[in-house]
C-alpha cells in the first residue's frame, strides 16, 4: 500500500506542477463558471434557476386547512413561473401523467390528513399520521429536486408549529393559564392559524433552509459550477491517463517495474493518482466558489462523499481511456474529444431535462450526469439520502471500467507500448 | 563462487520475429561485463528479460541465485537498472528523483536520507540537487539516471547503452564512474555499441547480433580466435564506386576479406602495411581516388567484421 500512495502522492505533486494541466484543471473551469454566471445575469441579481414551468399535478383528497394551504402555496404567484400546477381529482389518471413522462410529480394529499396533523373538536390526534405522497418522474432529477424541496418546507413548518402547539398548550396547562377542558381549543386554534401561515405564499418562496435554520436561495451558479467542475474533471482524468502513456514513452513506467514493485502496486498507484487530482480539483473548485462567489453547494458531509464518488467514476473512464490508448497524443486529443461530449450529454451546458429522451438515456454513461444530479439535489437542500442513486451510479460506473480496464492492462502489460 | 548471473537459453519471440534467440552467458561477481553490438541486436530486449520487465519466451536466468522467471521480486531486490532513455521525472528536482526511486527500492528515513546525499555526492550534483532535472544538461540528467541505479547499493548493475547522445567530457566521466563502481565491489552487465567502451571496461565480451551470441570472451581470446589480422579501412569520396574497387582488392595476394560499407572498404589482411602499396595501385589504375586510409591492429571491431562482415556501427 506505500507505494500505491507513494506514486499517487508523485502523480498529485506532477500534475499541480503542470502549469498549463493547472490552468485547464483550476482556471478554465473558474473562467467558464464566471462566463456562464455573466450570461444567465447571476452577477446582476438574477436568480433564475433556469428551471420554469415545472408541470406538477395536486391531487387533494383532504379538503382541510392544510390540504388546501398546500394547493393555495403550489399554486401561488411566488411560484407562477417556477411551477405548472394542476388540480386533478382522478389519482391513477395522475399517476399515469408522470409514467407517460408529461409531468414532473404528483403531489397526493389523502383525505383526513388535516385531521390526522390538526384533530377536529373531540377527535384524537391518530398514532399513525396520514402522509402526503409524493410520486416522481425519475427522469426529471431537476425539476423533482425543486418540488421536493417546497414541499419538504411547508410540511416542516407544518411540523414546527404542530409541536410548537404542544409544548405551549402544556405550557399553558402546568402554569394554570388554562384548564384541561380548554386546551384542545386553545391547541386547535393554534393548529389552524399554522396551517393558514404555512400557506401564505409570501412565506414560501423557492429558498431552502440550511440546518443552522438560514435561508438560502437556490443560485443558478449551484447548477453552472458543479456543470463546469465536472466537465473540467473528465479534463483531469484523461491527463492523469495520458500520464502514464507519457510514463511509458519516457522509461519511468518500466522503471518502476524493474524496482521491487508488482504491476497491481503501479496500476493501483496510477489510478489512485488519477483519482486524487480530481478529487482535489473538484474539491478546491467548491471551496474556491464557495469563497469568491459566496456559493453554497449544500450539506458538506454529502458533497465530500459525492465529490469522491464523482471523481471515482470520472476516473473508471480516465484509466479505461488509457487502456484503449497507445500514444500520449492519442490520449490527448481523445481526452479533449470526450471531455467535451460528455460535458454536452451530462448537461454541462444545457439541462439533461430539455434533451430528447434518448440523449437523457445515453447520458448516464457520463459522470458529467450523475455527478450533476447529484449536486443540484444538495443544492436544492437535499441531504446525504437524496443523492444516493447518483452515488451508486457513480461507483457502478467505477467498478465496470476498472473491470474492463484490467483485463485489458493484463493482456497488453503497463510497461511498454 | 556461483555466477552472480547465468543466462539459460534465454529467448524472446515477438510474434514471428526472433528478438534474441536462445542465447547463454554468466557473469561472475566483481566482473564488468560488456554486451557489445550494433543497434537492433537484442541487448535491450536482453536485459529487460534479466531485468524482469519482459517474459522471456522461453529459457531462463538466474541472477543472485533467483530464477528471473519464477522469482521476479527477489532479483528485483539484487539488481540496479541504469536505462537506456533518461528514466527520470523532469519537473522533480534531482533530490525528489532520488527519494521518489529510494522508496520504491524499500529505503525510508534516515537511511534514504543518507543514501540521497551519498549519491548524489557520487554523481556531483549536490548543489544542483534542488534544481527540477528539466533544467539540466544532457550529461546532468544521465548522471542522475544512474545514480537512481546505484540507490539502493544493488549487487549487480544493469546499464543500457548509458552514454548515447552525450557529450564526450560526460561520457569520460560515465566511464570513470563504472570502473570506479567496479572497484568498490559492484558487478556491472555494460551494454554498448562502441567498441571501445567495451575494449576499455570490459574484463570479457559477449558480441550479440541479430539476437544471437556470436562471441564470448576476454579482449584476447576474442582477437585471438581472428587471427593476428589488422583492419585496412579505405574511404572514397562519394561519386566513385566502392563495389568495384572492393572486388579488384579481393584479387590481391594477402587480403583474407574485403567488404564494402557506405562509401568504405574494409580490408582484413595480416598486414597492412604490406597491402598499403599494392591496394593503393590497383585504386589507381581503377581511376578510383583514396581519400584517406586507417590502419587498425586486432580489435573487438574486427572481431565483429571478421563474424559478421559488417562494421558495428550498421
Amino acid at each position: 500500500m506505500r507505494k500505491l500512495f507513494l506514486i499517487a502522492l508523485k502523480d498529485l505533486k506532477l500534475a499541480f506542477r503542470d502549469r498549463a494541466a493547472l490552468t485547464l484543471m483550476l482556471l478554465a473551469p473558474f473562467a467558464l463558471t464566471i462566463g456562464m454566471g455573466l450570461i444567465t445575469g447571476r452577477f446582476s441579481g438574477n436568480t433564475n434557476t433556469g428551471l420554469s414551468d415545472i408541470p406538477l399535478v395536486l391531487v387533494n383528497e383532504d379538503g382541510g386547512s392544510l390540504g388546501n394551504a398546500l394547493v393555495e402555496m403550489m399554486q401561488s404567484k411566488d411560484l407562477e413561473s417556477l411551477l405548472e400546477p394542476q388540480v386533478m381529482t382522478d389519482l391513477p389518471a395522475a399517476y399515469a401523467l408522470v409514467d407517460e413522462d408529461k409531468t414532473a410529480a404528483v403531489i397526493y394529499i389523502p383525505a383526513g390528513f388535516s385531521d390526522s396533523v390538526i384533530p377536529a373538536s373531540g377527535q384524537s390526534t391518530p398514532e399513525e399520521p396520514v402522509q402526503i405522497e409524493l410520486y416522481l418522474n425519475p427522469t426529471r432529477p431537476n425539476s423533482v429536486g425543486v418540488i421536493k424541496t417546497i414541499l419538504e418546507q411547508f410540511m416542516s413548518q407544518v411540523e414546527v408549529g404542530r409541536i410548537g402547539g404542544q409544548v405551549v398548550v402544556t405550557q399553558l396547562l402546568t402554569s394554570g393559564a388554562i384548564d384541561i377542558s380548554q386546551a384542545e381549543a386553545v391547541g386547535r386554534s393554534m393548529g389552524e392559524k399554522q396551517a393558514n401561515e404555512a400557506g401564505q405564499s409570501s412565506s414560501i418562496k423557492l429558498n431552502r433552509v440550511t440546518n443552522s435554520g438560514e435561508e438560502v436561495k437556490f443560485d443558478i451558479l449551484a447548477y453552472l459550477a458543479p456543470g463546469m467542475a465536472l466537465m473540467f474533471l473528465m479534463f483531469t482524468v484523461s491527463y492523469g491517463g495520458r500520464s502514464m502513456l507519457v510514463e511509458q514513452a519516457a522509461g519511468t513506467l518500466p522503471r518502476m517495474l524493474t524496482s521491487p514493485t508488482t504491476t497491481a502496486q503501479v496500476l493501483g498507484g496510477k489510478v489512485f493518482g488519477i483519482f486524487l487530482t480530481g478529487a482535489a480539483q473538484m474539491l478546491i473548485l467548491i471551496f474556491g466558489t464557495t469563497l469568491l462567489f459566496r456559493l453554497d453547494w449544500g450539506a458538506p458531509f454529502a458533497v465530500f462523499v459525492l465529490v469522491l464518488a464523482a471523481a471515482l467514476g470520472a476516473t473508471g473512464w480516465g484509466i479505461f481511456l488509457t487502456a484503449l490508448l497507445k500514444t500520449p497524443g492519442q490520449a490527448s486529443a481523445i481526452g479533449s474529444a470526450v471531455m467535451l461530449i460528455f460535458g454536452i450529454l451530462g448537461g454541462s451546458f444545457i439541462n439533461v431535462e430539455m434533451m430528447p429522451d434518448w440523449i437523457q438515456f445515453i447520458s448516464r454513461i457520463t459522470p458529467n450526469r450523475w455527478g450533476l444530479d447529484g449536486f443540484t439535489t444538495l443544492a436544492l437542500g437535499g441531504g446525504f439520502a437524496n443523492i444516493l442513486t447518483p452515488i451508486i451510479g457513480l461507483l457502478a460506473m467505477a467498478a465496470i471500467l476498472f473491470v474492463i480496464s484490467v483485463v485489458i492492462f493484463s493482456r497488453r502489460g503497463i510497461g511498454r507500448l | 563462487m556461483p555466477p552472480i548471473l547465468e543466462v539459460q537459453n534465454l529467448v524472446k519471440n515477438y510474434g514471428n520475429f526472433n528478438a534474441v534467440k536462445g542465447i547463454s552467458f554468466d557473469i561472475k561477481q566483481g566482473e564488468i561485463f560488456s554486451l557489445l553490438g550494433p543497434n537492433g541486436a537484442g541487448k535491450t530486449t536482453t536485459i529487460s528479460m534479466l531485468s524482469t520487465l519482459y517474459t522471456p519466451t522461453s529459457g531462463d536466468a538466474v541472477i543472485c541465485g533467483h530464477s528471473v522467471v519464477k522469482e521476479p521480486m527477489a532479483v528485483k531486490q539484487c539488481i540496479g537498472v541504469v536505462p537506456q532513455d533518461l528514466a527520470l521525472y523532469e519537473d522533480l528536482t534531482a533530490r525528489e528523483n532520488l527519494n521518489f526511486w529510494g522508496q520504491m527500492y524499500g529505503l525510508s528515513g534516515k537511511t534514504l536520507s543518507k543514501r540521497v546525499d551519498e549519491v548524489l555526492e557520487q554523481i556531483g550534483l549536490v548543489d544542483r540537487a534542488k534544481q527540477r532535472v528539466k533544467t539540466y544538461s544532457g550529461g546532468m540528467k544521465r548522471r542522475v539516471n544512474i545514480g537512481v541505479g546505484l540507490l539502493h547499493r544493488p549487487q549487480l548493475l544493469f546499464m543500457d547503452e548509458p552514454t548515447v547522445g552525450i557529450d564526450p567530457q560526460s561520457r569520460r566521466a560515465i566511464l570513470d564512474s563504472v570502473k570506479e563502481l567496479n572497484r568498490q565491489g559492484m558487478t556491472v552487465l555494460y551494454t554498448t555499441h562502441y567498441m571501445e567502451e567495451a575494449q576499455e571496461l570490459s574484463n570479457r565480451v559477449g558480441i550479440i547480433d541479430h539476437g544471437e551470441l556470436i562471441a564470448l570472451g576476454t579482449q584476447a581470446e576474442l582477437t585471438k580466435s581472428v587471427g593476428e589480422t589488422d583492419t585496412l579501412t579505405l574511404h572514397i569520396s562519394e561519386e566513385e564506386d566502392p563495389e568495384t574497387l572492393a572486388a579488384e582488392i579481393r584479387k590481391v595476394k594477402g587480403v583474407v576479406r574485403a567488404d564494402v560499407t557506405d562509401h568504405e572498404v574494409t580490408i582484413i589482411t595480416p598486414s597492412a602495411e604490406e597491402l598499403l602499396a599494392p591496394v593503393v595501385t590497383k585504386s589507381n589504375e581503377l581511376g578510383i581516388k583514396i581519400r584517406s586510409v586507417d590502419i587498425r591492429e586486432p580489435n573487438l571491431e574486427a572481431v565483429f567484421l571478421h563474424l559478421t562482415g559488417r562494421a558495428l556501427r550498421d
